[in-house]
């Protein structure tokens, strides 16, 4: 435990209710979504509801030498909230307010507390849209967001976080407060701040507020399903869409693995005997176009051998959709421990990837579905597990570095959306080299010198701690 | 009959804690359940949501947390055990089970505190409950003022105290029956060529605090054609007790419902509270899972439960009233209601069917008011930051009427649309007023409020001491 004095700066900083200590509160602040790595108790726990006292408390933090763990809403996938070195756990979520809609300039002006789906929901009066939709849209953060660099299943054709960040304010590691960016579309003054802070996990600066691009909702979507007998076949049909330069807002794969278990979870009446299904929307602001890009799909899904379910009214998109959401928790549901991947290949080597996949869970007999975002080359490899069972554990570690490494050999990347925190941190040498990783260390340095901001993630702490290849 | 108090020997999640570990290991972490939790969504802390009293239990389960640690016993008692986590659960945690799992192994650990044993106790004993009841109202004349008449201001220093406490002198309470509704009603009402016989389970609020709109919900079933008994020997459902961890008391209450219902010879069991429902569709099969004389009998009432609007909607055919209502309603989905006994389509399909009404969405109809029985006296704050949510959400649409499913929900919406609310003239009513008042006009039931007034504030806020100090709240 901090001692009693540094306790009690905390609270005249933040308020004695914004400080949370016991062993109940640090027992719920040791994890976050991710399976299978370690968890550690943070000493306090520190809500901040003010960019000013965000900076009181690192300006503490810095003068006693004491972690911090910036902390959203704890839904990512890669440990990056784990207070690893203790210290102190800081919760934005109080940081909750939506400060600016504009909906002349289409930008919006956030705390890093705002929930996407919160501030979704205030801008749908304005016929406007934020469209990152990890699939924890209704419980992750902006912050969070942000700093991870979510993507979600719009991100072919609208993007992903990155793509609609156009400033911040940041607290630095010194206490100090940097705006940069805003509201222009254009910016090219300084370096290009907002990128490097965009997907830092945390490591390199407190992100305590966000300016962000919105754009108009379309109007008109046409959603169907394909079910497909062999996976090349499936897989020309995403790279057959593409190329006819139909780019639809979502374009999902689900393996026969994953079909199966949600036909047995959900019941929503799909074809088991599919090798894959893809489900496919495409969306527009004119309903001739949108129309004709359909067209263009059910033609390219016949061609290649797919047999079609479209949609025609908003009940039978939802109902489409679910079998979609249905993917992860059915897959869960099989066994107490998850291990969700990200691997994400170029989007011509989807079929490889996924050829490949079936063939690691083959070989250390492991039960694992693959769905995700095909049309982005962003799969995810989801192993099912019993933490109970110690060989059945080290065969799925041995998958998962199989996993990276042919993401790698296929010129893909480690992690396409749930970024590298803990659990891929010893393999990030392997996709960016040893300059890279000194490119990394060089910054850290450079912005945090002490290592204070989330340590122990994104960038290894030895020199080279990576796998060799 | 047999003895009641006989034991035999069962296993339950609620007898054994370490039987809860399978269901624990369902929890993916995904944190879904911050998205619908009111608790969360007040406190913003791990500690409020069902992830957070996981992950806790979790340890406590790997012996690096004690049961009976007083901050444990503190985050366990801070939810509603509203379900709302459950209906977002990709993984279908059963969370409701784990959390009840969990206050039975504190009371195991700890025994019932004083006061919560004293208060059981009486809902056991149903002449002594009853008596305490009736006491009750007759008092409330010297010690309540009705809410009409709202000039008085409380003074300064007892709205202070009584605010602090949780409990000031705007508080709107409904007002206790000075005549119960199983006294008012006799034990059979019969019709003509009936297409059903059915037992009304009155449950303890429509018995003491809306004993009117148990009349109305009795009447409603006469007017379709629906034969109505009211056995004597039934008591409460025993689900306020189980939400304190006192399993032993809600399986004494539960036999005793039983032996009521298997003697009453009806087709169907018609509730008008999640709650009670949701015992006898889901709670007492399962804590009767392995009693071979009670398991089966429960097990037979639970497919024959119905919510009075089910019944009524689907299971006899139900008659459009001829009368017309002119109001704009909104329904609140009672949690229970929706989120145990599944029951959500069919109030709506009942309530849009009354001439005249014209029926208003509110966003997050089924997001919780915040009443969680005992919850708004312990957590009084959270209580009403919760239910603020709720009445912005009801002044969003147009309605002039907040109807719901649940009689405590009524009271937590009546007490809080005088804090909150903007637009809703008639108060808070149940279900079935507008289809009453179709037929016979009759006075709100917002007026039977009252307010309490400062010497039951006192008494309240020191009666309220000694439920904290009990400490396993
Ligand atoms: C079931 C499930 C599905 C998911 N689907 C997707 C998906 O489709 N796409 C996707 O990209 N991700 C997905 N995720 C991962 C995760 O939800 C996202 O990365 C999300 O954006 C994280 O937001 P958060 O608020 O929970 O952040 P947290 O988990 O709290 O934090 C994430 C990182 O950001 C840092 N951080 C948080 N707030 C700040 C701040 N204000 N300033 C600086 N650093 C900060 C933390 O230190 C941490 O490193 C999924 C997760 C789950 C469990
Ligand atoms: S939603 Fe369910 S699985 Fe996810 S954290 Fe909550 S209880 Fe666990
Ligand atoms: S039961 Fe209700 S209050 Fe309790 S954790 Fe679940 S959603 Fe939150």
């Amino acid at each position: 435990m901090l001692d009693e004095i540094i306790i009690n700066q905390l609270q005249a900083i933040v308020g004695k209710d914004n400080v949370l200590i016991g062993s109940v509160n640090l027992t719920t602040y040791s994890y976050d979504a991710t399976a299978d790595v370690p968890h550690a108790m943070p000493e306090v726990i520190v809500m901040p509801t003010s960019t000013a006292q965000v900076r009181k408390v690192v300006q503490l933090a810095a003068w006693k030498s004491i972690a911090i763990y910036p902390r959203g809403a704890g839904t990512n996938l890669s440990g990056g909230t784990i207070p690893l070195d203790h210290g102190i756990v800081l919760s934005l979520q109080k940081m909750d307010q939506i400060l600016e809609i504009d909906a002349e300039n289409l930008t919006a002006t956030v705390q890093p507390g705002v929930v996407i789906q919160d501030l979704n929901n205030a801008i749908a009066p304005f016929g406007l849209m934020y469209p990152p939709d990890p699939g924890t849209v209704t419980t992750a953060t902006m912050g969070g967001s942000v700093a991870e660099n979510s993507g979600g299943l719009r991100g072919l054709k609208y993007g992903v976080t990155k793509h609609y960040v156009m400033g911040m304010e940041v607290v630095l590691a010194n206490g100090n407060s940097v705006r940069f960016g805003g509201k222009t579309v254009k910016n090219v003054t300084a370096y290009d701040f907002s990128s490097l802070f965009v997907g830092s996990e945390g490591t390199l600066g407190i992100i305590v507020e966000i300016t962000c691009k919105l754009l108009p909702e379309p109007k008109f979507h046409k959603a169907m399903l394909a079910a497909f007998n062999i996976m090349e076949d499936a897989g020309k049909t995403v790279s057959d869409i593409i190329k006819a330069q139909v780019i639809p807002a979502t374009l999902e794969i689900m393996d026969n693995m994953t079909i199966r278990t949600v036909e047995d979870f959900a019941h929503v009446g799909l074809p088991t005997d599919a090798a894959a299904l893809l489900l496919i929307e495409v969306d527009g602001m004119a309903e001739l176009v949108v129309a004709q890009e359909a067209d263009a799909v059910i033609r390219i899904v016949e061609e290649n051998h797919g047999s079609l379910h479209i949609a025609n009214s908003d009940e039978e998109r939802d109902n489409l959709w679910s079998a979609r959401r249905a993917a992860l928790p059915a897959l869960a549901s099989l066994n107490n421990t998850v291990v969700l991947e990200d691997a994400t290949v170029p989007r011509s080597r989807v079929t490889d990837m996924l050829l490949a996949l079936a063939e690691i869970g083959r070989k250390y007999r492991l039960v694992l579905g693959t769905f995700g975002h095909a049309g982005d080359g962003n799969l995810h490899p989801t192993i099912l597990a019993d933490k109970y069972n110690a060989d059945e554990m080290s065969r799925v570690h041995q998958a998962v570095e199989e996993i990276f490494a042919t993401a790698l050999k296929l010129g893909g990347t480690l992690s396409g959306e749930h970024g590298i925190g803990i659990a891929k941190m010893r393999f990030l040498g392997n996709e960016i080299g040893d300059s890279g990783l000194e490119l990394m260390q060089a910054i850290k340095n450079a912005l945090d010198p002490t290592h204070m901001l989330n340590p122990g993630k994104l960038i290894p702490r030895e020199e080279k701690t990576h796998v060799s290849r | 009959m047999f003895p009641v108090e006989k034991s035999i020997p069962v296993r339950t999640v609620y007898d054994d804690l370490t039987a809860i570990q399978s269901e624990l290991d369902k929890c993916m972490h995904c944190g879904f359940c911050m998205a619908v939790c009111p608790v969360y969504k007040t406190t913003k802390t791990e500690s409020g949501v069902a992830r957070g009293k996981i992950g806790v239990a979790e340890a406590v389960m790997a012996g690096n947390l004690q049961i009976d640690d007083q901050d444990v016993v503190d985050m366990l008692f801070n939810c509603l055990v509203c379900k709302s986590c459950m209906q977002n659960c990709p993984t279908k945690v059963d969370f409701g089970r784990i959390i009840l799992a969990l206050r039975c192994a504190v009371v195991r650990e700890k025994g019932l505190p004083w006061v919560k044993k004293a208060i059981f106790s009486t809902l056991e004993h149903q002449g002594v409950f009853d008596l305490g009841m009736k006491t009750g109202a007759r008092l409330s004349g010297l010690l309540f003022r009705q809410a009409g008449q709202q000039a008085i201001a409380p003074r300064a220093s007892l709205a202070l105290l009584g605010k602090s406490a949780g409990f000031d002198q705007n508080r709107r309470l409904p007002a206790l029956a000075k005549k119960p509704l199983r006294d008012r009603l006799p034990d059979v009402l019969p019709v003509e060529n009936p297409v059903a016989r059915v037992a009304f389970f009155t449950g303890c609020s429509f018995n003491y605090l809306y004993p009117e709109v148990g009349e109305d919900l009795v009447s409603v079933l006469q007017e379709n054609n629906i034969a109505v008994v009211i056995p004597r020997d039934q008591g409460c459902c025993g689900v306020p007790v189980l939400v304190h961890g006192d399993i032993e008391s809600i399986r004494r209450l539960g036999r005793k419902n039983i032996d009521a219902m298997d003697n009453s010879g009806v087709d169907y069991i018609v509730t008008g509270c999640g709650s009670c429902g949701g015992a006898w569709q889901h709670d007492y099969p399962e804590i009767f899972r392995q009693d071979p004389v009670y398991g089966p009998r429960a097990e037979f009432w639970r497919s024959r439960t119905y919510d009075i609007s089910t019944l009524l909607t689907d299971v006899t055919g139900y008659r459009i009233p001829r009368g017309q209502v002119n109001a704009v309603l909104t329904y609140h989905d009672p949690c229970h209601l929706k989120k145990v006994m599944k029951v959500s389509r069919e109030p709506r399909q009942i309530l849009k069917n009354i001439p005249g009404v014209i029926f208003k969405e509110m966003a997050r109809a089924d997001a919780c008011c915040g009443s969680g029985g005992s919850y708004v006296l312990t957590h009084f704050k959270t209580s009403v930051a919760i239910a603020e949510r709720k009445i912005n959400d009801v002044n969003h649409t147009d309605a002039d009427t907040i109807t719901t499913g649940c009689p405590a929900c009524m009271m937590q919406l009546s007490d809080n649309v005088h804090r909150f609310g903007r637009r809703q003239k008639s108060g808070i009513i149940f279900l079935f007023l507008p289809n009453r008042t179709a037929k016979r006009k009759r006075r709100g039931y917002s007026n039977r409020l009252i307010l309490p007034n400062a010497k039951v504030a006192a008494t309240f806020t020191s009666l309220q001491r000694h439920w904290k100090e009990a400490k396993a709240f």
